[in-house]
This record gives C-alpha cells, structure tokens and sequence, in this order.
C-alpha cells in the first residue's frame, strides 16, 4: 500500500534514489540543489541506503567520477544546477556518447551574470543536444514517480542512455506538498537489478573511450543517434508499465482542458501548475483557451507535439530561457516541429520566469493575450518578454 | 597458471605483456618503454583509466585497441575523478555481493600536462578523499600529443613551441613544478619518483604503489625523442643522466618519510644531461651555470629532507 506523506520535493527526490537502492552517488552541492546531496548523505550515513557517496571536489569531477562507476555497472546518481551543469558540460556528453546510463537530478537555475540562484530553464538549453533522455517536472509527486523510472529507462539494455530529471530550482525544489510514497516490493517489481554487460572488469577485459578517426566517427555518432530516437519506444512502454504498478500515468505530452481551445499555451516545468489556474479562470469567463505542457523533452515528441496543437488556431510558447539572438528556444524548437504540417496553429513566443521571477495568475493571463494579439497580427518571428520594469 | 617469468639478477620480469605490441608511440619513445614496464608490474587484476595524450592516442583507435586488461579513457582532465568512481563503484558492489570479491589494483595514468595542470585538481580531490588507487604521470615535460607545448612541468630553460627560444627569451622562464611534493603534501601512503633509466626500479615502484592501500602516486620520467630532439636511441641513457645529475632524483615518500633510492657519490654535471637535447641547445653557458645551481639547491634541499625525516 502506498502511503500519502508531506514531503519536500528535493526529499522525494532523494527517498526515490534509496528507493531505487543505488550503489554509487558522486554529487557536489550548489543551490537549489543543496537538499538532494544532503539528505542523501543523511540517508547513507543512517545506513538506510547502502552506498558509496563520493563527496568530489566539483561538477565535472561528480560527472567524472560517475563515469567510471557506471562503467563498473554501478547503479549511479549524481545532481545539479545551472553553474554545476554549466561545469559539467564536456562530460555530459561523454556519458551519452559512451553510453552510460547515469540519472541526474536538475534543479533548473538561471546562468551568471549577473549571479543567480534562482530559477529559470537557461542550464537546460544549454544542454539540449547533449544526447541525454531529459523529462520536466510539474510537482512533487511527478519529482519521486520520474526520478524512479528514470534508472529503469536509463539501464534498459535497449537504452543505456543517461537521464536528466528537470525540477525548477525553488518553485519546486524547495516546495512541500503530499504525495504517494509506493512500498518497497512496488518499487523493486518496476525496477530490477542493473545488469550491465559491457562493465569494465579483469575477467573479461575491454576498452572504453577509444578514439574515432575520421573514417568511424560519422558512423559512431550515427549508431548513437539511431539508438537514441530508438529509446522513444521504450520511454512510452515504461511509462505505460510505471502506471500498471502504481496506477500514475506519464506521456510525452500533457493536455489540460485543450479539447476545442482556439488558443493553447504550452509549458515546461512547475510553472504549468499556475497556468493551470489561469487556464481555469479563463475558460470560467467564457474564453476559448487550453493548457499543453511538454513533459520529455528529449528525444523531442514530435508526433505526440503536433496531435496536441493541430486544432488550435493559436499555440503561444511560454519560454523561461532565452536563445540569445533567436528568442525563445522552446519557441524556436515547436515551430520546426510544426513548419511541414499543412494544419498548423499560429505560434507566439513569450519569455518569462527569468532568474527567479514569479510567474502570477495574471502574468500568465497578459501572455495569453498578448501571444494572441502578436500571432494575430501576423508577425510570428517576434518574441517578447513578460514583465519587464522600464 | 604460474607466471612466466625473466631472471634479471635478483628481479623477475614478467613474460607476459597485457599492453599488446602494434601501439603507434615514436621510435625510442620513453612513454612507450615506461608504460610496457608499468603494465608488467601491474599484472592482469588491474582496471585502468587514462587521460587523453600520447599514451591514450597511441593504443586505443577505434575499432582496434592495445589493451588486454580493461582500460577507460574519458577526458582530459577528469581520470582522477574517473577512478575514484571505477574504484568507489567496483568496492560498493562487491561489499553488496553484487559483484565476486576480488583484488583490484585502480590505476590512474596521465601526462604531464593532465596531471600538473589541467587535472591537478581532480587529482588533489581523489587524494584528499583516500581512494585506492595509484596514479601514474608519464612525465615528458610538456604537452607531446599536441605538438610540444610547454606545461607546468617543462624546465627552465627549455626551448618549446609556446615557450620557444627567441632573440629575447631562453625559452621557459619558470622552474619546472614539483608534482611529487604537491602528491605528498596531501600525506598520502606513498610518493614516489621513477625514470625508465632505472627499470627495475621502476617496476617495483609501480608494483608498491598498486598494493598500497590508499592514494599513491608514482611520477615517472620519460623522455621523448621528438619532443626533447633528442637521437631514438637514447631516452634510457637520458634516463640515467637526469638521476645521475641530480636533475631528477629517485626517491619515495610515505606519510611524509623520505628515502632517496639512487644516492651518487658526486651529482655529473647537468651539461652531460643538456647538452644531446635540442631543446636545450640554445642556452649560453651562463644559462648552464644557473640551471647547475638550481639543480644544485634543489637536490641539497631533498637530501635534507631525507635527513630530517629519514624513512626507517
């Protein structure tokens, strides 16, 4: 029986890592995602959770350090935030391009200068192509159930591909509300034992990382392409069998009262919990509007995207990024997905939520409006910015 | 199955090499022979990860490899953070029973360049936090694999491609960085110099620091032909000279203890070691006299260390 519990969101994050009885967690803390290495290096000192916790001397270092235990067929955890990630980086793509299926945590947070702590998706454009399978979260209960599907998708000898879970740095990082906790025996019926058939070991010597020549690089980069596109297929089957044992259902795609809206507004992340409500009140004042939320964001749902949109008149694309020189990257992203459909909405790009501002209610009612009024007159290639002083 | 072994005097060489031979090191590369040495002393329960440079260049393009023990190669600067989750990773399972019980030796192994710079910190990190692991620097003093640029560990004086001699520099103007105090520093189990001009020592170097239980670090000296312009044939006699000058003194260091291993009567004079080295044939003999009396202090300050805190 799963029981309803109040807990923080980077807690349920760390209670889905024990849960999931990882063998190695190499993390270095940086706000907002301080909480998650914390409580796990709790839960391992308690000796709830047996594993190894390295407490590396940075962000590249933690992404290092996971490498070598992924490649040891470790199950492996690591987390970060925006200047972490930022530090990462080179590594990151190293862990998809070798193929190890790492599950990293993400408090989103905006990127220097001027310093931030606070929240927006600036980390995560910066990591867009880096090969990883990466998911939104919306709440709590979205923060535990992804994270623990996360390994499963990841370390699916099909897969092996590293995973990032997306939560908002502070709007859900640091937000307590109930969720469902499974029982253990729940867990370990979706999550079997990592078994990884290419580990390094003395037994059976192989070679991890060699060179690529220009003569192989294409087709290796190639292979990886192919297998990732290939991992859709199991991403949807997962998730089909995460809601067969604990009865919540995911989709690359979310639609909230969208059936027959002329305008839809499209989100990533908590903030969709707002747009919720002003999706409510709107409709409650008579207007035509709906809700579209992207949960994977890679590989981009193309297909799931265009079934979501194609009856609506107006898609305005809320991003809390900005693509310096081109707008809004989401934006830029849902009108490729669209540009060959013969239906297709008028798209609006609208930034907010930059570096920690707060989305309202009536924030997100003025980037309805407006988004109507700049795909009403036509011009498409604008992009403006929500709230701005001056 | 026993180990086939060569009789060299009292040391016994393995027959076996788990670094195959069809490796594209230069002709008389120093790397190339030190690393062979080193893989003999390490035997097969081994699990190596190593930095991007020659030696990784060398052995690993796709779709072919030279190693027979498992090896990985990430990054640059990150395989002090690599083994610590190779070693970290291997000992949570097995303590799980998710693995056999068996005795690993981790290996860290990088150049220079990786190691006295742009890895130092990931190292200064896997030493500080007592992994188990040892980490080799193959010391060629300065970035080969790229094309000779200088590093942190280039000596003074030496003429490279991005601290070349001109009409107004010697070259490098800075003295050359003392990795093995920086590995001691952190009071490690076990520090320890080596030159492929003392093999056996060499080996039995590597072969102590792999059974150390902890961090140890091994700071071997290889010289390069091309990089040194230097003849193929001798990067072992060069070997020698360095220790035989004083320019790189053999010793170990083990929580702080110090012992020299190779002690002459009287140090050569460095010009022996200079002077077949085209990287040093630019310098007056001035330069000469100063780079003797840097040498010179630097070994006087070693022995008394070794004084001050002998190794029982």
């Amino acid at each position: 029986m799963s029981k309803r519990v109040g807990l923080e969101a980077s807690y349920a994050v760390a209670e889905a890592v024990r849960m999931a009885d990882v063998d190695l967690i190499a993390a270095y803390p940086i706000t907002p995602q301080t909480h998650i290495p914390e409580r796990l290096a709790e839960i391992v000192a308690n000796g709830e959770l047996d594993a190894a916790y390295i407490p590396v001397e940075s962000e590249h270092s933690a992404m290092s350090a996971c490498l070598g235990s992924a490649a040891v067929g470790a199950r492996t955890f690591t987390t970060t935030a925006g200047q972490g990630l930022e530090l990462m980086h080179e590594v990151v793509y190293v862990a998809s391009s070798m193929r190890y299926p790492i599950v990293m945590a993400v408090c989103n947070r905006a990127l220097s200068a001027p310093l931030s702590v606070w929240g927006d998706h600036s980390d995560v454009m910066a990591v867009r192509d880096v090969g990883w399978i990466q998911v939104f979260c919306e709440n709590n209960q979205e923060a535990f159930d992804l994270m623990l599907w996360a390994f499963r998708v990841a370390e699916d000898p099909r897969v092996l591909f590293p995973v990032m879970v997306h939560l908002d740095g502070f709007t859900l990082s640091h937000v307590t509300e109930p969720l469902w906790l499974p029982e253990q025996e729940e867990v370990d019926k979706f999550l079997p034992a990592f078994k990884y058939q290419f580990a390094l070991d003395p037994d059976k010597p192989m070679t991890h990382g060699a060179f690529g020549i220009p003569d192989i690089y294409s087709e290796a980069k190639k292979a990886q392409e192919v297998a990732f596109l290939n991992s859709k297929e199991i991403i949807l089957q997962s998730w089909k069998e995460f809601a067969d044992v604990f009865g919540r259902s995911y989709a690359p795609v979310e639609s909230y009262k969208a059936d027959g809206a002329k305008t839809l507004l499209l989100t990533m992340g908590s903030f969709s919990e707002t747009a919720k409500i002003v999706i409510d009140e709107m409709q409650a004042k008579g207007e035509s509007v709906g809700l579209v939320r992207l949960r994977l964001w890679r590989p981009f749902p193309y297909e799931e995207l265009r079934q979501a949109v194609k009856s609506a008149e107006t898609l305005v694309v809320f991003d809390r990024a900005v693509s310096s020189g081109m707008g809004g990257p989401v934006c830029s992203e849902v009108k490729a997905a669209l540009f060959s459909e013969a239906v297709k909405p008028k798209v609006a790009g609208i930034v907010g939520g930059l570096g920690g501002r707060d989305m309202s209610v009536k924030d997100f009612e003025r980037v309805i409006n407006r988004g109507k009024e700049i795909a009403k007159s036509g011009s498409g290639e604008i992009i403006e910015t929500v709230g701005i002083r001056g | 199955m026993e180990e086939q072994v060569i009789k060299f005097g009292k040391n016994m060489v393995p027959v076996a090499d788990t670094l195959a031979p069809g490796h594209s090191f230069c002709i008389g590369c120093g790397e190339a022979l030190a690393l062979k040495l080193a893989c003999k002393a390490l035997g097969e329960n081994v699990i190596i990860s190593m930095a991007t440079g020659c030696a990784e260049i060398c052995t690993s393009p796709l779709p072919v490899t030279s190693w027979r023990v498992p090896w990985i190669h990430t990054l640059f600067e990150n395989n002090s953070a690599v083994i610590s989750g190779v070693e970290a990773g291997s000992k949570i399972l097995m303590a799980k029973g998710k693995k056999p019980q068996k005795e690993i030796k981790y290996v860290a192994m990088g150049g220079d360049g990786a190691t006295s710079d742009i890895g130092l910190q990931a190292l200064s990190g896997a030493m500080e936090r007592g992994h188990d692991f040892l980490y080799l620097c193959w010391d060629n003093e300065a970035y080969m694999n790229t094309g000779i640029q200088r590093s942190s560990a280039t000596p003074y004086g030496a003429s490279t491609t991005t601290a070349p001699a001109g009409k107004i520099s010697i070259g490098q103007k800075t003295k050359k960085k003392n990795m093995v105090e920086i590995a001691a520093a952190h009071d490690i189990p076990y520090a320890a110099t080596a030159s492929i001009g003392y093999p056996f020592d060499l080996m039995n170097k590597v072969k102590k620091g792999a059974e150390t239980k902890g961090p140890a670090y091994v700071h071997v000296f290889v010289p390069c032909p091309t990089g040194w312009r230097h003849a193929s044939d001798m990067a072992v006699e060069l070997g020698r000279l360095a220790v035989e000058t004083g320019v790189f003194p053999l010793y170990e260091v083990e929580h702080g203890r110090y012992k020299m291993n190779v002690s002459p009567s009287t140090l050569k004079p460095v010009e022996e070691y200079l002077k077949p080295q085209g990287r040093f044939r630019h310098l007056p003999e001035e330069e000469i006299k100063k780079i003797q009396e840097m040498v010179n202090e630097e070994y006087e300050r070693l022995k008394a260390k070794v004084a001050a805190f002998p190794l029982a």
